[in-house]
């Protein structure tokens, strides 16, 4: 087996969750399709850096879990917050921007 | 620390870890309820936490398991308590055809990167990380060698941006407070205006046999009271009846004029 197989695995990953953005409607399981996408994105950083022989992926890997961390916590803080004012997650919902 | 190339226990581990994780990823895209999501990408990451050692990154796949499925999912499912878990999807289509639309690029979009990919591959030797995590001691002794030096600026705009997100977030999920609080005595006085029951209602009766919720108390007239039973139970009739009988001869009891029953109870 080649390690290139990790990037594939990655690639059918990060195809998956680009269909869970664009198909869901529920915008928790979209934002948990983004996360899945950066994972993805992650594994093909790791497998790089495996297959290059340095750390230097490895090292990107950490900083995009580092900011994906920031990101889920503001994120769900705004859905929290339109949730407040809208009494739905739905992405569909907010409207106010198109009238 | 396995090398550039891939032995059987690694194409084992990667076979059903990679498995494992395309099924979460699968489940999170397919189920209805977004808790079952949640559970479904927990699972995809911590199949890839096993992929990250498997790779010589032990480091990497730690701090997946301790962050994601430690921190982040456990946000994620917070904000679900929050939001509602029985937030389920609508399915009216805002855009006619999105849907069908969307899966359909998802699947060109994977058939095409796959293929790509696959093709560019084909043909990749492996380099292996041995010789550069045991330059420094380990992996985590080299990524801290490159995190302290090469990438000391990104590291330390890192801290700036969590700083950041921190506060973000308090000030997005902050709640003005528009009318002062209410006192104890203000509540207090508001609970006895309504002229209602003011305290809480009576517990259950505690019987020998039952103490259940669904077992009237008796008042002192030897009746029962049908404040101590649950409103529900109330309005589905499953209240235990209390035998009559009993309540008599415990009056007689605790009058002290019979004694003669005693061997029958």
């Amino acid at each position: 087996m080649n390690p290139a197989n990790y990037i594939l695995l990655s690639a059918l990953l990060f195809s998956i969750g680009a269909i869970g953005v664009l198909v869901r409607r529920n915008a928790i399981i979209v934002f948990m399709s983004v996360e899945l996408m950066l994972n993805a994105a992650n594994l093909a950083f790791v497998a790089f850096a495996r297959m290059n022989g340095n750390l230097d992926g490895q090292v990107v890997a950490f900083f995009v879990m580092v900011v994906a961390a920031a990101e889920v916590v503001v994120g769900l803080a705004i859905i929290v917050t339109i949730f407040r004012t809208r009494r739905s997650a739905s992405i569909d919902e907010p409207n106010l921007l198109k009238y | 620390m396995t090398g550039g190339e891939v032995g059987t226990g690694e194409a084992i581990v990667f076979w059903v870890s990679g498995t494992l994780a395309v099924i979460g990823a699968l489940g999170m895209v397919l189920s209805r309820k977004a808790v079952h999501s949640a559970l479904f990408i927990a699972l995809t990451m911590i199949n890839l936490a096993i992929l990250y050692v498997a790779n010589s990154a032990p480091f990497l796949g730690m701090v997946q398991i301790i962050v994601y499925t430690g921190a982040v999912m456990m946000l994620f499912l917070f904000v679900l308590m929050v939001v509602g878990v029985d937030a389920s999807d609508s399915l009216i289509e805002t855009i006619k055809g999105q849907r069908v639309a969307a899966l359909l690029m998802g699947i060109g979009f994977s058939i095409l990167l796959i293929a790509g990919l696959g093709n560019g591959l084909l043909e990749t030797t492996s380099v292996g990380l041995d010789a550069a995590n045991s330059a420094n001691g380990g992996n985590v002794e080299g990524l801290a060698l490159l995190i302290f030096t090469d990438y000391l600026i990104a590291f330390e705009v890192t801290a700036a941006l969590l700083i950041t997100a921190a506060m973000g977030a308090m000030i997005l999920t902050h709640r003005e407070r528009w009318y002062p609080r209410k006192t104890q005595r203000q509540l207090s006085q508001e609970r006895f205006a309504v002229g209602e029951h003011p305290g809480q209602l009576p517990p259950p009766g505690v019987y020998a046999r039952h103490n259940a919720v669904d077992t009237p108390a008796l008042l002192p007239d030897g009746s029962t009271s049908d404040l101590s039973v649950p409103e529900p139970l109330r309005a589905r009739d499953d209240v235990r009846e209390v035998d009559q009988d009993d309540i008599e001869g415990i009056r007689r009891l605790s009058s002290g004029s019979s004694t003669t029953d005693k061997g029958e109870r």
